[in-house]
């Protein structure tokens, strides 16, 4: 909210510049925005009233005006269409500054100008530029603009936090401000209004706590036709907001100034009785904003006998809005409790000064007040005769403020200091509560009541946190925590993610952070399988659904590099990706969040480099890459067909019977969607597997020599390393130690449907020496395995 | 028998000054081969008298043994030269670029959540994690936000159903915890979390949390400004880094603070865009667990008092590395990135 600083200063000043206050106000809770000057910096700019206006010889759009400055007058050119004899306006002399800009004697089309008629945005007042300021005709002549219009002034921003509801008003920030000065508020004297008339209108309060107040009054005869004075129309402008009709600006600077929002409705349109009720199925109501709505459930009305007339607390209908020609109106201010308002507004999309502040509170004693002072504000602007103020209130729900205990022994627990009674005391009295010493009590201990304006205050904490505020934090000590020693746990059965993501990183990945909501198209063509969580309120249709696998976001990356001559490209990333486990609605417990780390690689299998061969990476650097990641931990691989892999460049990823995740090479219609260059390899597997490791158990070393044989063989091309070890492992006896598979070539010498594989086997035996006669015969036993099973034929 | 001495002082200048392995060899030769003159000196004993001969035969073997020494030292000599000359002819230029793999880096996020984990866990602060997408009921009635209150507008919340929503903070993690964990705990929970911001130079959709909560018999708000204080400091790496706590508002604790940070680009000096040049910067929030939200959780709030802390990661990143847009975060550009290794 936007407040001017002088306004502020009315109510109480404190001996404090405008920074010393804004800073003030920032270390109280009320978060200072930014700070504005109230117009732009002016020199030499006077109210000046222009004598004769005669056309200009060469120019039909400019007049040629004589004006007159307080002491002398002055030829001036000009072409605003509202310059006329009679008129008071800003006049900026020669030589005047308006901000930077310096006015100087000018020649417009042949005839001299001795400076300038100004529009509200000349002096950055607003953006008004149609036309000349207009000042009333009781503007002294000669008076400097800035005593004229009390320019020197700010404008303060400040960003309340929503329990703080009760500084939207002049009212609420001149009490913070008064309490943190030790300084009095000096509030408008605001008198009851001897009514004129009799004429009331009947209200009935039928929403219970929602609305138990509501207090009316009729006033006739008002003149509209006469604007609102200046003081008003500034004080509104510098709040940010637009004047209107002396109605509207004062129900609005009642509401600035006294937190109260108001309504005012032409008494001529109301039927019979106000009630205020909750909608009822199939109503709708004209709004003011010229929107028509159907009411949802659950919306308080305002409503006469024909129907709801009112959003309460929101806005006003259209079909009883006070108009230009309108006489007589009906002024309402009431309490709506915040339950009734709180998201209403939202709802229809909405979004005004009153449902903002009734959603978050006002004083439920203000309302009298509020009426009173705008009554009087009204009929010294517009005249009129007031009818009687009527009060309707439903005393038994209105709001009930609890008495709350503070323990002098609490607030020294939460704020780990002891604060003396005499201060706190004095902190209560300057907050306006009210509070009693219980005597039943051992320790001290105070029964507090708030006033009504602070509604906000219901337990102790709310009196520790005002209490703490007022001395300020600042001043509070500082101290370390001390608690009982806590033992960390810590496993050697698993490997952590940060050590596995310094290991990838070691290996040539970077990180990539992806977005976890993705488009889901492109999505589909990985994972059609699994039905993805859709978002009810995406940014965009890229961003639509929760990522079902992390290679998505991976690819997007890829390409954000490769379209910036990235070609090299390794990255990695971990993060939940999520699924609906199982049918029917979709609900918190049935959606499945599975930590994940998936990689992608594309480009050289090594940096450009003298030394370094220049072949394209290939699915095996990507296995390798998993293997080094995942150590020894009984994997295997499985040739697998996955959609948007390459057929047979794609492995499903093992460990025991359990499967881990995947591997491959992406298909051309993945390449097509995501716009890839180059081959890409994508895996991804499950994380919580990734991380499992077992404590190793040491089996001894033998002590006694290795022998090694080694076999070249053909096979048909179709038989995989796998089966080719498995073979040998199931054949060679205890004493085989490990095979290696040095060799795989397919080409010349080698028939096409064959290829030549070459593999040592080592022996050794825990105890004791082998003999050539035992390592032949588990050689010779290999050989046949391998002849039968595989139909291998061994080379020489 | 100058002759012999002769003989011996004309073949070790001979070998000293040998520059060859070839000359090496052939003085060799000349003077131990077969036919040498040394050799030839100890087949001429024979006529030397019965009684010389011993004498004489040792004085020749004598200066035989030298001059072999003198051999043997001077090639060693002339090989490791030989060597030394031919290694030189080969050598390597050692400017050229070393074989291998490229390496990677650890996302600035990363970083920074290692580093946030790594103080907190030294004063006993367990790492926590929980679901990203999350019910209402833990991101927002659990902490004191009913439906309708107006701080959930600051919320923006992407919703999946009317109760399933993404997290919009990492607090639900603490309602978990509080639910299924007995007192006295300190815990931090980092992760993602989700609002409807479209990704501008200061916000994402998707960005990181660091909350932290402690909940004990003891625990004020003077530890909490003593741990967030000395966490800034140690995460700045600066020892007198200023450090201010502002009054603010949070449904969830009582009293909240906002914790403002000196400038760590201009120091407080003014004129700067990252402060705006307020001097300060606005890095967290914090304070006292309200005890309605310990009650809620089934926590005793008369006997167990708790604070509660969230910081962001990216800002923490922006601040501490010079980044100065939040999109680089997720753009996942190799030339960003790799300025981590």
């Amino acid at each position: 909210m936007k407040f001017s600083e002088q306004w502020l200063r009315e109510w109480v000043n404190p001996a404090l510049t405008t920074e010393e206050l804004v800073h003030q106000i920032t270390m109280a809770g009320l978060e200072v925005d930014g700070v504005e000057p109230a117009a732009a910096s002016l020199s030499q700019v006077v109210v000046g009233e222009i004598l004769e206006t005669d056309a200009h010889p060469n120019a039909d759009k400019l007049k040629v005006c004589r004006v007159d400055s307080g002491t002398e007058t002055h030829q001036v050119v000009c072409g605003a269409p509202n310059a006329r004899p009679g008129l008071k306006v800003p006049f900026a002399m020669v030589g005047a500054k308006l901000d930077d800009f310096k006015i100087k004697k000018a020649k417009l089309r042949g005839v001299e100008s001795f400076g300038m008629l100004c529009s509200e945005r000349e002096l950055g007042l607003s953006d008004q530029h149609e036309g000349l300021m207009e000042l009333a005709e009781t503007a002294p002549v000669g008076t400097d603009i800035n005593t004229y219009l009390g320019l020197d002034d700010s404008i303060v921003e400040v960003d309340l936090t929503p329990n703080r509801s009760d500084c939207l008003g002049i009212i609420g920030l001149a009490r913070e401000t008064g309490l943190m000065n030790n300084l009095d508020v000096c509030m408008p004297v605001i008198a009851p209004i001897e009514p004129v008339i009799d004429d009331t209108i009947s209200v009935e309060l039928s929403a219970g706590t929602a609305c138990p107040r509501f207090v009316g009054r009729v006033i006739k005869n008002v003149d509209l036709s006469a604007p609102s004075p200046l003081w008003l129309v500034e004080k509104l402008r510098r709040s940010g907001i637009r004047s209107i009709d002396p109605v509207v600006d004062v129900t609005n600077y009642v509401m600035l100034e006294l937190n109260q929002p108001m309504h005012a409705y032409d008494l001529n349109a109301l039927k019979g009785t106000i009630r205020v009720r909750g909608s009822r199925g199939g109503e709708s109501l004209g709004l003011l904003n010229g929107q028509t709505v159907e009411l949802l459930g659950e919306t308080l009305l305002i409503t006469d006998d024909s129907g709801p007339i009112g959003m309460a607390g929101v806005m006003g209908g259209s079909g009883t809005a006070v108009k230009p020609e309108t006489r007589n109106i009906f002024l309402e201010a009431a309490f709506f409790a915040p339950v009734a308002i709180a998201g209403r507004a939202r709802a229809y999309a909405m979004h005004t000064d009153a449902g903002h502040r009734f959603e978050r509170g006002v004083d439920f004693m203000g309302q009298s007040r509020a009426m009173e002072r705008a009554t009087a504000l009204l009929l010294s602007i517009s005249g009129g005769e007031p009818g009687p103020l009527v009060d309707t209130v439903k005393e038994d729900d209105l709001p009930v403020l609890p008495k709350v205990t503070l323990r002098a022994a609490r607030i020294e627990r939460v704020l780990g200091m002891a604060i003396s009674e005499a201060d706190v005391e004095n902190i209560l009295k300057r907050l306006d509560f009210e509070f009693a010493v219980d005597p039943a009590e051992s320790e001290k201990v105070w029964q507090v009541s708030s006033p009504s304006h602070r509604f906000d205050i219901n337990i102790e904490a709310d009196l520790i946190e005002e209490i703490s505020r007022i001395i300020g934090y600042d001043n509070l000590p500082v101290t370390r925590p001390t608690a009982e020693l806590m033992m960390l746990e810590s496993t050697e059965q698993a490997v952590s993610v940060k050590s596995l993501k310094a290991q990838l990183a070691n290996r040539g990945y970077s990180e990539a952070i992806t977005y976890s909501f993705v488009d889901d198209q492109k999505q589909r063509l990985l994972t059609p399988q699994v039905a993805p969580v859709a978002l009810k309120n995406p940014l965009s249709s890229e961003m639509n659904v929760m990522r079902t696998t992390l290679c998505g976001g991976l690819l997007n990356a890829l390409v954000h590099n490769q379209n910036r001559q990235q070609q090299d490209v390794r990255l990695f990333e971990t993060g939940l990706v999520f699924e609906q486990n199982s049918s029917g609605s979709l609900n918190f417990d049935n959606i499945e969040q599975k930590n994940r780390l998936a990689l992608v690689l594309s480009g050289r299998r090594l940096p450009e480099g003298w030394a370094n061969a220049q072949a394209s990476a290939d699915f095996f650097d990507l296995k390798g890459d998993l293997e080094f990641l995942l150590g020894a931990q009984g994997l295997s691989f499985e040739a697998c067909d996955l959609p948007g892999m390459q057929v047979g460049q794609c492995a499903t990823v093992l460990m025991g019977v359990e499967v881990l995740g995947y591997l491959g090479l992406v298909n051309r219609g993945v390449a097509q969607a995501f716009d890839l260059r180059n081959p890409v390899l994508i895996a991804e597997i499950d994380l919580a597997m990734a991380m499992r490791r077992s404590v190793p158990r040491v089996v001894e070393v033998s002590k006694f020599p290795e022998v090694r044989r080694d076999l070249a063989m053909l096979v048909d091309r179709a038989v995989s390393a796998s089966e080719i070890q498995n073979v040998i492992y199931a054949h060679a006896g205890s004493a085989l130690l490990h095979l290696k598979l040095f060799d795989v070539y397919t080409g010349k010498g080698v028939e096409t449907i064959q290829k030549s594989i070459g593999i040592g086997l080592t022996f050794q035996h825990p105890s004791r020496t082998l003999t050539d006669d035992e390592i032949s015969t588990a050689m010779a036993e290999v050989v046949a395995a391998l002849e039968t099973k595989l139909k291998a034929q061994l080379r020489n | 028998m100058s002759e012999l001495e002769t003989l011996k002082a004309q073949a070790l200048a001979a070998v000293s000054a040998a520059s060859q392995l070839s000359d090496i060899e052939t003085l060799r030769v000349r003077y131990l081969g077969k036919k040498g003159e040394i050799t030839a000196l100890l087949k001429g004993l024979g006529q030397v008298s019965q009684e010389d001969r011993p004498k004489m035969g040792a004085l020749i073997n004598a200066v035989k043994a030298e001059v072999d020494d003198a051999i043997v030292e001077r090639r060693q000599v002339l090989e490791v030269e030989a060597e030394d000359q031919s290694a030189a002819a080969n050598a390597i230029d050692v400017t050229l670029p070393g074989r291998g793999t490229g390496r990677g880096a650890l996302h600035p996020v990363t970083l920074v959540l290692d580093r946030i984990e790594a103080f907190f866990k030294s004063v006993g602060f367990d790492t926590v994690y929980g679901p990203e997408i999350e019910d209402d009921y833990h991101n927002f009635e659990a902490l004191n936000l009913p439906e309708h209150h107006p701080a959930r507008a600051m919320h923006d919340t992407f919703y999946i159903t009317d109760s399933v929503l993404l997290r919009t903070h990492t607090s639900p993690v603490q309602v978990r915890t509080m639910e299924s964990r007995e007192p006295p705990f300190r815990i931090i929970c980092p992760g993602k979390t989700y609002r409807v911001d479209p990704p501008d130079p200061s916000h994402l959709p998707m960005f990181h949390q660091v909350e932290g909560l402690m909940v004990d018999e003891t625990c004020s708000f003077a530890d909490l400004k003593g741990i967030i204080t000395e966490f800034l400091r140690v995460f700045f790496e600066r020892d007198d880094l200023k450090v201010r706590f502002r009054p603010s508002y949070f449904p969830f604790t009582e009293p909240s603070a906002e914790v403002d940070v000196q400038c760590v680009h201009c120091l407080g000096k003014g004129h700067c865009r990252v402060c705006s040049s307020t001097g300060w910067l606005e890095v967290m929030g914090s304070g006292m667990v309200h005890p309605r939200v310990l009650e809620m959780s089934g926590i005793d709030s008369e006997r167990f008092l708790g604070f509660a802390f969230g910081m962001g990661p990216e800002r923490l990143a922006m601040l501490r590395y010079g980044v100065s847009d939040m999109r680089h975060f997720v753009d996942n550009d190799l030339r960003f990135l790799e300025q981590f290794r």
